[in-house]
C-alpha cells in the first residue's frame, strides 16, 4: 500500500504533446478514477505510473519513491489490461503464478497464494482451464487473480470492462469495488465511461486534451463541476447547457427562451447549467413543446423545445404527453449552474 | 422507364428459389469439386509417373510400343536394389539429411533473434535493417555463389557438409526473418507488457510468453527451410565435389546419369526416396502451418 504522486508529468510523442504537465495526489488506499473522453491521455498517464511509457518531463512517485527511472517489475504494481493480456498458452493456475513464478517463489507458497486468490474470486473450479475456455466475466476475474497474488502497492485497471456486455459490467463493477475495499490497495483505473466513475471512484480525475479538468469526490463534481466540459462529462443524461446572456430579468437562451435565475446571479453569465434531473413539472413553469418523451420505467426523459432551444429533463412522474403537446416545466433554482464566457463555473 | 425498372425485378425475384437450389449442389461439383480434382490430377501426377517408373522393369520401360507407359504389367524392385546397395545413396541421403537439419537449425535461431528485435525492440534503424535483410533474399543464388566459393575455399571448408550447412542460411535466414516477423506482429504486444510487469526479463519474455505462442510460425519457417535445403542443387553442386559426399538432388544427377546414358529406374527411385522424407515432414505438421500463414494468436 502506497501514494502515488504525480508531478507536472508531461508526455511528448515526437512533435506532439500528449500530456501538458499533470498533477494528481492519490492518497494510501485511495480508489482513483482517471476518466475523460479517448485521446485525453488518461491510459497514457497510467502507463507511465505502470513504467510502459517513459515520462517525458516532470516526476511520477509510489510510495514516496521517484520512479521515474525504475523498470516495471521494480516498482511493485500490478496491472489488469484491457483486453485481459492472458497468457493463452498457460492454465488459470499458470496465469496467476507467473510473476511468482519468475520471482523463485517456493511451490507451496505459490499454491496457497493462487488459492487465496481463487477463493477470493470464485475461481477455485476453473484452474486448470485455459483462457480460452472461459467466458469474458470469468477471464476479467483471472485478470484480477493475477494482480491480487503478487500483493502490490498498487493496482492499475486499464478500461477493463470496456469489452464485456452492459449487465456483466455492471456485476463487475460492483466487485472491483468491493475486492478494492477489502484489500485496501491503492488503485488507479482508466475509463471513458463516467457512470463507472461515478460509482466505483473515492476521487475522479477528469482529463482533456492532455490537461486535467477537475479532480475530486464524485458527488463534489456533480455538484459544482468547475468547468463547461466537466459539466457536460459528468452526469446521465448531459446536463442541459445553454448559452445566452442575462437580460429581462432572467437568462435569456441564444434560442430565445427566458429562463428564471437564483437570486443574486451573476450577471456575467453566459451558459445556463441545469441538469435533467433537476427539472420539476410546474404549472407556472416556462412552457415548452415536447419534441420526444423517452420512458425508462424508473423516470421519463421528456426532450421540450422552447424557442429555438432543446432541453431534456428527466422526471420522477409518468409524463403523459406526445410529441408537439405544451408541457409547463421549472429549474431547481438551487441547482442552477452558471458559467463565465470563459467556460469556468461563476461563483 | 418505371416498366423496365420493374420487370427485371420481378424476373430475379421468381428466379431465385431455383438459383439457390442449383446453387447448393450442381454449383458445388462444377465449381468445388471439378477444377479440385483436375489440381490434384495435376499435382499428382508427377508422383504417380516417378512411383510408375521407379518400379518398372528396363523392357518395359524402353518399349512404350508393346507397353502402356502409364502402367506396369511386372513390377520390380531391382532399381531400388541397385540404388541402395550399388551406389552411396544411402550416404547421400544421410548427408543432405544432416546438412537440411543443421542449416534449418541454425537459420530459425538466427531468424528468431532477429526478427524479435526488429519487431518488439524497435530499436533505431530497426526498419531499415528489416528491408536490408529482406533485400538480401533478393540477391540470386546463381550470382551469389562465385563469391561464397571463395570465401568457403578459403575457410577451408571446400568438399564438406559445412560448405553447405554455412552458406544455406545466406538465403534461409531472410525468409525465415521475414516470415516471423509476420509472425510476432500477431502476437499481442500487451502480453508481453503484462509480462514485464510481472518480472521477466527480455529473454524470459521470448522464451516463456513469445516463442510458445509463435510455434506453428517457427514449424512453418522450419519447413520451408527444411525443403529448401534439401532441394537445394546450385551451391551443393558448385562446393562439394566428392562422391559421396552429394546431396541427393546433385548425386542423383551427377551418379547416376552416366555418359549420356539415363538410368531412368533408378534415378526416379533416388527421386522417390529423396521426397519422401520431406512429403512426411510436411504431413505431421500442415495444421500449423496453414495456421500460421492465415492465422493469428487466438486468445
Amino acid at each position: 500500500m502506497a501514494t502515488v504522486s504525480v508531478r507536472q508529468a508531461k508526455k511528448v510523442f515526437g512533435s506532439t504533446k500528449i500530456l501538458h504537465g499533470v498533477d494528481v495526489e492519490i492518497a494510501d488506499g485511495e480508489f482513483v478514477v482517471l476518466v475523460g473522453p479517448s485521446g485525453c491521455g488518461k491510459s497514457t498517464l497510467l502507463r507511465m505510473i505502470a513504467g510502459l511509457e517513459n515520462i517525458s518531463g516532470g516526476e511520477i512517485a509510489i510510495g514516496g519513491r521517484v520512479v521515474n527511472n525504475v523498470p516495471p517489475k521494480d516498482r511493485d504494481i500490478a496491472m489488469v489490461f484491457q483486453n485481459y493480456a492472458l497468457y493463452p498458452h498457460m492454465t488459470v493456475r499458470e496465469n496467476m503464478a507467473f510473476s511468482m513464478k519468475l520471482a523463485k517463489a517456493p511451490a507451496d507458497v505459490m499454491e496457497e497464494e493462487v488459492k487465496r486468490a481463487a477463493k477470493i474470486l470464485g475461481l477455485d473450479a476453473l484452474l486448470d482451464r485455459y483462457p480460452r475456455q472461459l467466458s469474458g466475466g470469468q477471464r476479467q476475474r483471472v485478470a484480477m487473480g493475477r494482480a491480487i497474488v503478487r500483493h502490490p502497492q498498487v493496482f492499475l485497471f486499464d478500461e477493463p470492462l470496456s469489452n464485456l456486455d452492459a449487465k456483466l459490467r455492471v456485476q463487475m463493477r460492483s466487485e472491483i469495488k468491493e475486492l478494492q475495499q477489502r484489500l485496501a490497495t491503492t488503485t488507479i483505473y482508466v475509463t471513458h465511461d463516467q457512470i463507472e466513475a461515478m460509482t466505483m471512484a473515492d476521487q475522479i480525475v477528469v482529463m482533456n486534451g492532455g490537461r486535467i479538468e477537475q479532480a475530486g469526490a464524485p458527488l463534489a463534481l456533480y455538484d459544482r463541476p468547475a468547468n463547461l466540459f466537466v459539466a457536460g462529462f459528468i452526469g446521465s443524461p448531459a446536463m442541459n447547457l445553454l448559452p445566452g446572456r442575462v437580460a429581462d430579468g432572467g437568462f435569456r437562451t441564444d434560442g430565445g427562451a427566458l429562463l428564471p435565475l437564483p437570486p443574486g446571479a451573476n450577471a456575467q453569465a453566459a451558459t445556463y447549467g441545469i441538469r435533467p434531473e433537476h427539472l420539476m413539472l410546474a404549472d407556472d413553469g416556462v412552457e415548452g413543446t415536447i419534441v420526444l418523451v423517452e420512458p425508462t420505467g424508473s423516470e421519463t426523459q421528456v426532450t421540450l423545445r422552447i424557442g429555438e432551444t432543446q432541453i431534456i429533463g428527466a422526471f420522477r412522474e409518468r409524463v403523459q404527453g406526445r410529441p408537439g403537446d405544451l408541457l409547463r416545466v421549472a429549474p431547481d433554482l438551487s441547482l442552477v449552474h452558471l458559467f463565465g464566457p470563459d467556460g469556468n463555473r461563476l461563483p | 422507364m418505371t416498366d423496365a425498372a420493374a420487370a427485371p425485378q420481378s424476373n430475379t425475384a421468381t428466379a431465385a428459389p431455383e438459383m439457390l437450389s442449383w446453387d447448393s449442389k450442381s454449383r458445388r461439383v462444377v465449381m468445388l469439386y471439378v477444377p479440385l480434382a483436375c489440381f490434384l490430377l495435376i499435382l499428382l501426377f508427377p508422383f504417380y509417373w516417378m512411383t510408375v517408373t521407379a518400379f518398372k522393369p528396363n523392357a518395359e520401360l524402353y518399349d512404350y510400343a508393346t507397353h502402356n507407359p502409364f502402367w506396369i504389367t511386372s513390377p520390380t524392385l531391382d532399381h531400388i536394389r541397385h540404388l541402395l546397395f550399388n551406389t552411396s545413396y544411402p550416404h547421400w541421403l544421410w548427408t543432405t539429411m544432416l546438412v537440411s537439419i543443421a542449416a534449418t537449425f541454425l537459420s530459425l535461431l538466427s531468424s528468431t533473434l532477429a526478427a524479435y528485435a526488429i519487431q518488439r525492440l524497435r530499436f533505431r534503424g530497426s526498419q531499415y535493417v528489416g528491408l536490408a535483410i529482406y533485400l538480401a533474399y533478393l540477391v540470386p543464388p546463381s550470382i551469389l555463389f562465385i563469391p561464397l566459393a571463395t570465401m568457403v575455399v578459403r575457410l577451408g571448408l571446400f568438399d564438406t557438409p559445412f560448405a553447405l550447412i554455412l552458406t544455406y542460411p545466406t538465403f534461409l535466414v531472410p525468409f525465415c526473418t521475414w516470415l516471423l516477423i509476420g509472425y510476432f506482429k500477431s502476437i499481442p504486444y500487451e502480453l508481453e507488457e503484462c509480462a514485464l510487469i510481472d518480472g521477466a526479463s527480455r529473454l524470459q519474455i521470448l522464451r516463456q510468453i513469445t516463442l510458445p505462442l509463435a510455434i506453428p510460425g517457427l514449424i512453418s519457417a522450419g519447413i520451408f527451410s527444411f525443403t529448401l535445403s534439401w532441394n537445394e542443387f546450385i551451391y551443393a553442386l558448385a562446393f562439394i565435389q566428392s562422391s559421396e559426399n552429394k546431396t541427393v538432388p546433385v548425386a542423383i544427377l551427377t551418379e547416376l546419369v552416366t555418359g549420356d546414358v539415363y538410368q531412368w529406374g533408378a534415378l526416379m527411385a533416388g527421386s522417390l526416396l529423396g521426397s519422401l522424407p520431406v512429403a512426411i515432414f510436411y504431413s505431421f505438421f500442415v495444421d500449423y502451418y496453414v495456421s500460421s500463414l492465415t492465422g493469428a494468436v487466438k486468445e
